[in-house]
Formats: structure tokens, C-alpha cells, sequence
């Protein structure tokens, strides 16, 4: 078993509208104040990892504004999953000892952006002619089912209360959506600050039924950035850098095994109990021991389901853990302190990073107003569709 | 008399309308597109399954906002059907949600959506409730 990887430095943006920002400014803003963080340069970097989502593979691009120091770019890409699949690239590449340092960033600009699937429809042919794999004489969006996000997460939301006896009623989701709006009033640098009642949520806009407008994840611009280091180059480095350090405890990376059904509707929960399962086993830590969790909740609806997948609850029993009051950051098990995708924000290739940046930041004790008081141990979930699920436990560093 | 085509080479229209899987034959793991191979053994091999015409709902949502063409709102379903899963819309039913609930009794149905430059005319499917 090769060493330990630690998070030396980590940044994310403001999230939010930056009009006057391309990709690279973001990335450049996250990236350098990433290094900073971890008190050290490009110069220092021996790989490059970008997280290619949505804005394309710009890696060389961001080398060109902060250093072009020859190291090895790798462009990556999983969907929503990306900043996870960037970050733990960089910890392959250290674990396989091909580098001591390693820079991870995503960066994203998605304000205004509209439905990221199913956002258009191809015009109709002027005949009735089968077309790609399922002979298909026109668009099927619309006419055998969704293809939109707010959709799909809808039906996996849905879905669960038809296994589980029930219980998973428009108030609830609207309550999970309270629940993270009122979390990112402490975040100032998520995208909307706002504290929404129950009503507020239930009689906005509908999206998806159950999701509303504000039940969904917010589109926005940001970025985010981490820099990666090896347990011997740690060990030569300041004190200073070495109890800031946080402990990459576990790195997983799954993608979603063969159910019936998977390909009619996304199976979202195999692959996050699969990878949520090997987290724990390799962090010898498990749910009992979180201090808190920022999961994946793209909609309200996917944030019950996981509770579920990542074992916070007894199976079958999220509806009733929500309930509890745990998932409040004056619960039990806080989720998403952060506000979560829903009010922080989701600019897809920066949220893996961003996500681990908000557990790192409580280890480390420098959550400001929202810190979770002798938070020791973290875990950061994401889901990309398709599907990919990355999921990293972050432990403090030993005093 | 005008030609009908399906919407997807999975509708079948002759004599009873009904769904066809591509099964594995090793594994009968069933699908709803051409396949290269099975993604759940690995297999070759596939046979055409006929899918039950009559399941229940698994789950839904009601779609309110959708890409421009697409009318809204609509009832877009997962339906189990003797255990094979099938997306489809649910139709002949109010587009809210004290009218659709997961475990509804539905059954499928076909409908054309037009004809073309040609005069063919082309049916879609989606599930109606059963209502007793």
C-alpha cells in the first residue's frame, strides 16, 4: 500500500454570475490561490490535472496564463463527477509515484445556462425515417419520457418512496431544499445567499414534479483548485504546512454496474453504495464517524436518496433520518453546510473539488460562521450521470 | 391506405400492439436498443422478447419545463412490466399529481402523431391507467 496523499492547498471561487471572467481567469484565480494556500508555486507542480466537463479541455490554455513549466496536462472528463475524477488523478499519479506534487482544477461558466440535457429538441425530418439505435422516426424527448435532469432526478427521488413504503411527498423534497437554503445563508461564497421558506420553494416555478425552481441546482460560474502532495515531500515541509495538510483518507471512483432497468432510468444508488462502501474500507472510518457530509444534491430530490447510498441512515430509512432533523447543520450528521449544489451552486467540472474544499475547511477549523465544531473526519459525494460517482474522505491532520 | 411505421423498432403495431426487448440469451438481460453485446455477461447472443402490455407505475414525474417543442406539461414514467422496466409517457390522464401515483395499474396504448411528407403515418406508445 503506497503512502498517504494530502491536500496541501485548496481554493474555490466566489460562485456565482462573473460576466467579466472567462474560464481561464476563474481557473487562474482558483488554481494560484491554491497554491498559495499550500505555500508553494507552478514551478513546483510535476502534473496538471483539468476538469473538462463542460468548457472543454483547457489545461494547456490555464498553463499559459500561470506557467507553462512542461509538466504533463491530463484533460478529464465524467460528467458532474469531473472535479472528483480531476482531484483523484492527481492522487493516482502520487500514489504511483510518478509525482510529489500534483495541481487539480475545474472551472465552469454555466450562469444562465438552462437545462444542461434536454435543453433542445432536433427538428423533425420531413419523413418518418429510423434513426440511431433505437430506430427512432423522430426526437423522443417528450415522447417517451424526459431527458432532462430535473426529470430524471425526479423519477429517482420518486422511485424511492416506491421501495420503500412511501413517504417521499412534495413537502419533504421542498423541506431537504429549506434545509440547504437555509445552510448557504453562512456561505459567502455561494451563489445565493437567500433563506427560503417551505411556501417560497413549493410555489415557485415548477420544473419537474417535485422539483421546483429553487429545488434544483443552481447554474453558475466558479472554480475551484487543489493542490496534492506526497506523505515524504509533507514531511519536508514547515510545520505550518504540515498541520494544515488534510489527509486524503480515501479516493474512490466508480461508475454504475449492469441493473435491470439501469438503461430506462439512470441507477444513481448501485455505484454510491459501491463506492461509498469501498470509502469506508479504505479510510477505516465509517458514517458513524463523520463530522459532516457534502453529497451530491443536484435536486432535492437526489439529496434523500443519498442519505441511503452513503449509509448515513438504515436502509430504507432516509425519509425518517431527514426527518430527525440529522442532516441540519445542528444535527446529528450535517449535509451540505455548504448550502449544496442547490444554493452554493453547480459549475459541474469545479463542484468535486469544491466540495472536498468545503469539508478541508472545517477539518482545518477555518469555516469562519459556519464552522461544525471538532469536525475531524469528512466525506465529499458526487454523481455524474452517465454514471460516474466519485467519493473522497478527508481526515485532519494529527496535532 | 396510407403505411404506418413506429416511432422506435421497439413498438411492434401489428395485431396486438406491444413492446420487444432485445434478451440475452445467456443472461436474459433486456434491452430497448441494437446492442453490441450485453453489459451485463458480455453475450452475443439476443433474442426478441415480447414485454407485457399491462404494469404498474415504479415512478414519474410530471415535466413542466422542457426544450422548446416539447409540449408541457407531460407525465413521464418508469413502468414495470412482469419485471421488465420501460420508459414511456403516461397518457389519458390530467398532467398532475393528484391523478398519477407510483403503483398505478397501467396498460399500453398507441397513438398516431402524424404523417409525414409522404403520407406515412408514424404511432407512438405511452401507458394509460386502467381504470376499473
Amino acid at each position: 500500500m503506497a503512502d498517504n496523499v494530502w491536500i496541501l492547498g485548496i481554493s474555490m471561487t466566489k460562485f456565482g454570475k462573473h460576466p467579466d471572467k472567462d474560464i481561464v481567469d476563474l481557473a487562474s484565480e482558483a488554481a494560484l490561490a491554491a497554491l498559495a494556500d499550500g505555500g508553494v508555486a507552478m514551478a513546483d507542480m510535476q502534473l496538471l490535472v483539468w476538469g473538462a466537463a463542460m468548457g472543454g479541455s483547457m489545461g494547456q490554455m490555464l498553463q499559459k496564463q500561470i506557467g507553462q513549466t512542461g509538466i504533463p496536462v491530463y484533460n478529464v472528463a465524467n460528467a458532474c463527477a469531473t472535479g472528483a475524477t480531476a482531484l483523484r488523478t492527481a492522487i493516482m499519479a502520487i500514489k504511483a509515484g510518478e509525482a510529489d506534487f500534483g495541481l487539480a482544477v475545474g472551472a465552469e461558466k454555466l450562469a444562465g445556462a438552462g437545462l444542461l440535457a434536454g435543453g433542445s429538441r432536433s427538428p423533425d425530418s420531413p419523413t418518418w425515417q429510423p434513426h440511431g439505435r433505437q430506430g427512432a422516426v423522430t426526437a423522443l424527448d417528450g415522447r417517451v419520457g424526459t431527458e432532462t435532469m430535473p426529470g430524471v432526478f425526479a423519477q429517482v427521488g420518486m422511485e424511492y418512496g416506491y421501495r420503500n413504503g412511501g413517504g417521499t411527498t412534495f413537502e419533504l423534497f421542498a423541506r431537504i431544499s429549506e434545509k440547504n437554503h437555509a445552510h448557504s445563508t453562512l456561505n459567502p461564497l455561494a451563489t445565493y445567499t437567500k433563506r427560503m421558506s417551505l411556501e417560497e420553494i413549493m410555489n415557485d416555478v415548477m420544473i419537474a414534479y417535485p422539483n421546483t425552481r429553487p429545488m434544483c441546482s443552481a447554474n453558475c460560474d466558479g472554480a475551484a483548485a487543489a493542490v496534492l502532495v506526497s506523505d515524504a515531500k509533507l514531511k519536508t515541509l514547515s510545520l505550518e504546512q504540515q498541520r494544515r495538510a488534510v489527509k486524503v483518507s480515501a479516493s474512490v471512483l466508480t461508475s454504475d454496474p449492469w441493473q435491470e432497468a439501469c438503461q430506462v432510468l439512470p441507477d444513481v444508488n448501485t455505484l454510491t453504495r459501491n463506492a461509498a462502501d469501498t470509502a469506508y474500507e479504505q479510510a477505516g472510518w465509517g458514517p458513524e464517524d463523520l463530522a459532516l457530509v457534502e453529497l451530491h444534491d443536484c435536486f432535492a430530490t437526489a439529496e434523500l436518496v443519498h442519505y441511503d447510498n452513503l449509509r448515513l441512515c438504515e436502509p430504507g430509512g432516509a425519509v425518517d433520518f431527514f426527518n430527525s432533523g440529522a442532516t441540519w447543520r445542528d444535527g446529528r450528521l450535517p449535509v451540505n453546510v455548504s448550502g449544496g449544489l442547490e444554493s452554493k451552486g453547480h459549475p459541474v467540472s469545479a463542484t468535486g473539488i469544491a466540495n472536498v474544499w468545503e469539508v478541508c475547511h472545517h477539518l482545518r477549523g477555518e469555516a469562519g460562521d459556519r464552522q461544525i465544531e471538532g469536525a475531524r473526519v469528512g466525506l465529499a459525494h458526487v454523481i455524474g450521470l452517465g454514471s460516474s460517482c466519485g467519493i473522497h474522505i478527508l481526515e485532519k491532520a494529527a496535532a | 391506405m396510407t403505411a404506418a411505421v413506429p416511432l422506435v423498432d421497439y413498438l411492434v403495431l401489428e395485431d396486438e400492439p406491444h413492446l420487444v426487448a432485445q434478451e440475452c440469451t445467456a443472461c436474459r438481460a433486456r434491452y430497448f436498443n441494437r446492442r453490441n453485446a450485453c453489459a451485463s455477461c458480455g453475450g452475443t447472443s439476443f433474442t426478441k422478447a415480447p414485454i407485457a402490455t399491462t404494469g404498474v407505475v415504479r415512478t414519474f414525474t410530471i415535466v413542466s419545463f422542457a426544450a422548446p417543442g416539447v409540449d408541457v406539461p407531460f407525465v413521464s414514467a418508469i413502468v414495470d412490466c412482469g419485471g421488465t422496466s420501460v420508459k414511456a409517457n403516461l397518457v389519458n390522464v390530467e398532467p398532475d399529481p393528484a391523478h398519477v401515483e407510483v403503483g398505478m395499474p397501467v396498460r399500453l396504448t398507441t397513438f398516431s402523431i402524424g404523417q409525414d411528407a409522404d403520407g406515412t403515418e408514424a404511432f407512438s406508445f405511452g401507458f394509460e391507467p386502467i381504470r376499473h
